[in-house]
């Protein structure tokens, strides 16, 4: 028992950036347009987190910081690929390339420095007494929480009101949402936008809450299993939150398989989450070889008002 | 305003322009010629720009840089010869993303087939030391190329036979190798006289590729020409290439018409994964004579940059691989005056920015709306 609730935990604390990073990437996805900037904006999210926090001090602010920084970077994003209609894989690609090295550039001088614990945790004491449960939640930061809150939010909003139907028919079919008076580019910014933020929120996360120190490219490929989380969650999330805890336990498994005092070297065990992602997809896509993915109907196809038919 | 909809008629586009007002609206215009070579120009130069506030903001003359980076680039001989020593790992590498783009495949997995064949090219000297050279270093291409191929492959099953995106598998692979690149230099390869260097003990002369005079220039430059000339040749004179320029014009046609383009995308990922693995072999064989941690800046995704830059044309190859050669060593250079080498990295994508944009504004057409 005692091993369950520690591996559930560890599961929890390394899935908690890539389950924002995956909703942001739904939010972003279900309107159409591919997003493989992930790795990128997460990276920018965590450099902007750790200056701005190792500066000021405040978690407000750093938060703040992050929004703008990702917003703004969203909104580069949304004009390239809803405007310009350029190539949304390309863009993608240009998006990890250039924050990946501007982040580094950035967080140079703050390399290596520890972060103080930044994100407070919440104590429940009613909930802390209850056996099981008080394990796990009796100590969890406010991140995380917002992180369960913000997935039923997205669960209700998408499923359950108007704004979701029309976010779900921009993805779908642009052209009949169009004539329908949706304005799909401006909802196409706005959800660019707003996914764009929540993973840079993941990539402060990962910075404040589970590795506290910048490191040039400390995303480690998480922005890239986020894209193939979203695959495997079809789009959905409440699946999101399994498959990221899910993969934030294999990202933990090869510390605990070290711990246990086995002779395999670390490195193979850091190959786990990459080889499993690859093989996950495999299995979905053997599955699904003659169903629909799941994925948005319209997705990577840049609509072009003046061509609809 | 003014304008009164007919009782009972429907009407379905609330936007449009009203008649008598001005507006404009943007078209592309497909007709037009992909980029005139001016708006790559223009996509460098405001690439350079943007980032030359980022580092005026950083309390550095922009201009003081840039001269640094280009005078380390080409200002001697010694920076040409290193600048057409990086080029070499990045044509090879940008040609084989290329005649992936030409299918629409998007290998972004260059960087750990470069590993692969790295690795591979390594095995040979730690398992065969005494071979002589003339059998040392053929050994090294074939076992590097495929090794590299194998990378490609192992990108390319997934995708033909489960539906799997390209992109995530190339990239997942390019973790793996990196990481069993790690382990071999850290652990069973390591220098055993090497006082804990994370590296493999020096490659004999029997190993290396030969260099031109006193240079660091190899003969891996050699591999390179070859290659973009062979590229050139198949994609324009052969059947194999006109079937891959069809596939990448226009798939489903090239299906109806009997093209079996599950089979050309595993050829494809192994010829583009074994480029890559020879480039590996060259930069471990012609270069630093060892593998060793960290052995690349980032060449594979580099090559990416330089294939979209060159629009997968043979000559852009190989000037955009000068360019971006003379991009790395501007970005050692910069060094000496305190500034980190990822200005090169920042750079590098922010022309990709731009060109990217560029590359639709050429097409753009602005038009006044009826």
């Amino acid at each position: 028992m005692e091993v369950w609730i520690q591996v559930l935990n560890a599961a929890i604390a390394s899935g908690t950036p890539l389950l924002f990073a995956t909703l942001g990437g739904i939010l972003i996805e279900r309107c159409g347009i591919i997003q493989l900037g992930a790795e990128g904006l997460m990276l920018m999210g965590a450099v902007t987190a750790c200056l701005t926090y190792l500066h000021t001090g405040s978690l407000t602010l750093t938060l703040l910081a992050v929004f703008a920084v990702s917003a703004l970077l969203g909104l580069i994003h949304a004009s390239l690929t809803v405007s310009l209609r350029t190539n949304q894989i390309v863009t993608g690609l240009a998006m990890t390339l250039f924050s990946s090295g501007f982040s580094a550039y950035l967080g140079k001088s703050v390399s290596g420095n520890p972060v103080p614990l930044a994100v407070p945790k919440l104590h429940l004491t009613w909930i802390e007494g209850v056996p099981v449960i008080g394990d796990i939640f009796g100590r969890l930061d406010v991140l995380t929480w917002a992180s369960f809150v913000l997935v039923i939010v997205m669960h209700l909003f998408i499923h359950r009101t108007s704004w979701g139907l029309h976010l779900r028919a921009i993805g779908d079919n642009p052209p009949t949402a169009d004539v329908m008076g949706i304005r799909v580019n401006a909802l196409r910014y706005v959800y660019i936008t707003a996914g764009s933020m929540l993973i840079g929120l993941a990539g402060a996360d990962l910075l404040l809450v589970y590795t506290p120190s910048w490191i040039e490219g400390m995303t480690a490929g998480r922005g890239w299993i986020a894209v193939a989380l979203i695959i495997f969650a079809r789009w959905n999330p409440v699946r999101a939150l399994l498959c990221a805890y899910f993969f934030g336990m294999l990202d933990t498994l090869g510390f605990r398989i070290q711990l246990l005092g086995s002779e395999v070297p670390s490195y193979f065990l850091k190959m786990i989450p990459y080889i499993v992602t690859i093989l996950v997809l495999m299995a979905l896509g053997w599955r699904n070889r003659n169903k629909p993915s799941g994925a948005p109907e319209s997705l990577g196809v840049p609509y072009i008002r003046e061509q609809r038919y | 305003m003014n304008e009164q909809p007919v009782p009972g008629a429907l009407t379905l586009d609330n936007k449009a322009p009203k008649p008598g007002r001005f507006s404009l609206r943007l078209e592309i215009d497909s007709s037009r010629p992909g980029n005139p070579w001016w708006v790559t120009i223009v996509s460098i130069l405001l690439a350079l720009v943007v980032c030359g506030v980022f580092i005026a903001a950083n309390g550095m003359n922009p201009v003081t840089v840039y001269a640094k980076m280009l005078q380390g680039a080409f200002g001697s001989e010694f920076g040409i010869t290193e600048t057409l020593v990086k080029s070499i790992p990045l044509l090879l590498c940008g040609i084989g993303v290329a005649i992936a783009y030409r299918i629409s495949i998007w290998n972004i997995g260059a960087e750990g087939q470069f590993a692969a064949g790295a690795i591979a090219a390594t095995a040979v000297t730690i398992y065969f030391p005494d071979l002589p050279g003339y059998f040392a270093i053929p050994l090294m291409i074939v076992f590097s190329v495929a090794a590299g191929g194998l990378w490609g492959l192992l990108t390319a099953i997934p995708r033909t036979y489960f539906q799997v995106n390209e992109l995530i598998t190339s990239l997942m692979l390019n973790y793996v190798a990196l990481l069993a690149m790690d382990y071999v230099v850290f652990g069973p390869w390591k220098d055993p006289k090497g006082f804990n260097f994370p590296g493999t003990p020096m490659f004999t002369d029997a190993q290396s590729l030969p260099v031109l005079g006193d240079t660091r220039l190899h003969a891996g430059l050699l591999f390179g020409i070859i290659a973009v000339l062979l590229y050139a040749f198949t994609v324009r004179y052969t059947r194999w290439g006109y079937e891959l320029r069809l596939i990448g014009a226009n798939a489903e046609a090239a299906k109806n018409a009997g093209i079996r383009i599950g089979r050309h995308i595993l050829v494809v990922m192994i010829i583009s994964g074994g480029l890559a693995g020879l480039a590996g072999m060259s930069e471990v064989a012609g270069v630093s004579h060892r593998l060793m941690y960290g052995i690349s800046p980032g060449y594979g995704y580099t090559a990416i940059i330089v294939a979209w830059l060159a629009k997968l044309n043979p000559v852009g190859l190989i000037v955009a691989s000068v360019l971006f050669g003379g991009l790395i060593v501007g970005g050692y250079s910069v060094q000496t005056i305190g500034l980190p080498s990822s200005i090169s990295d920042m750079l590098q994508g922010a022309i990709l920015f731009f060109l990217i944009a560029g590359g639709v504004i050429g097409k753009l057409r602005v038009r006044r709306a009826v």
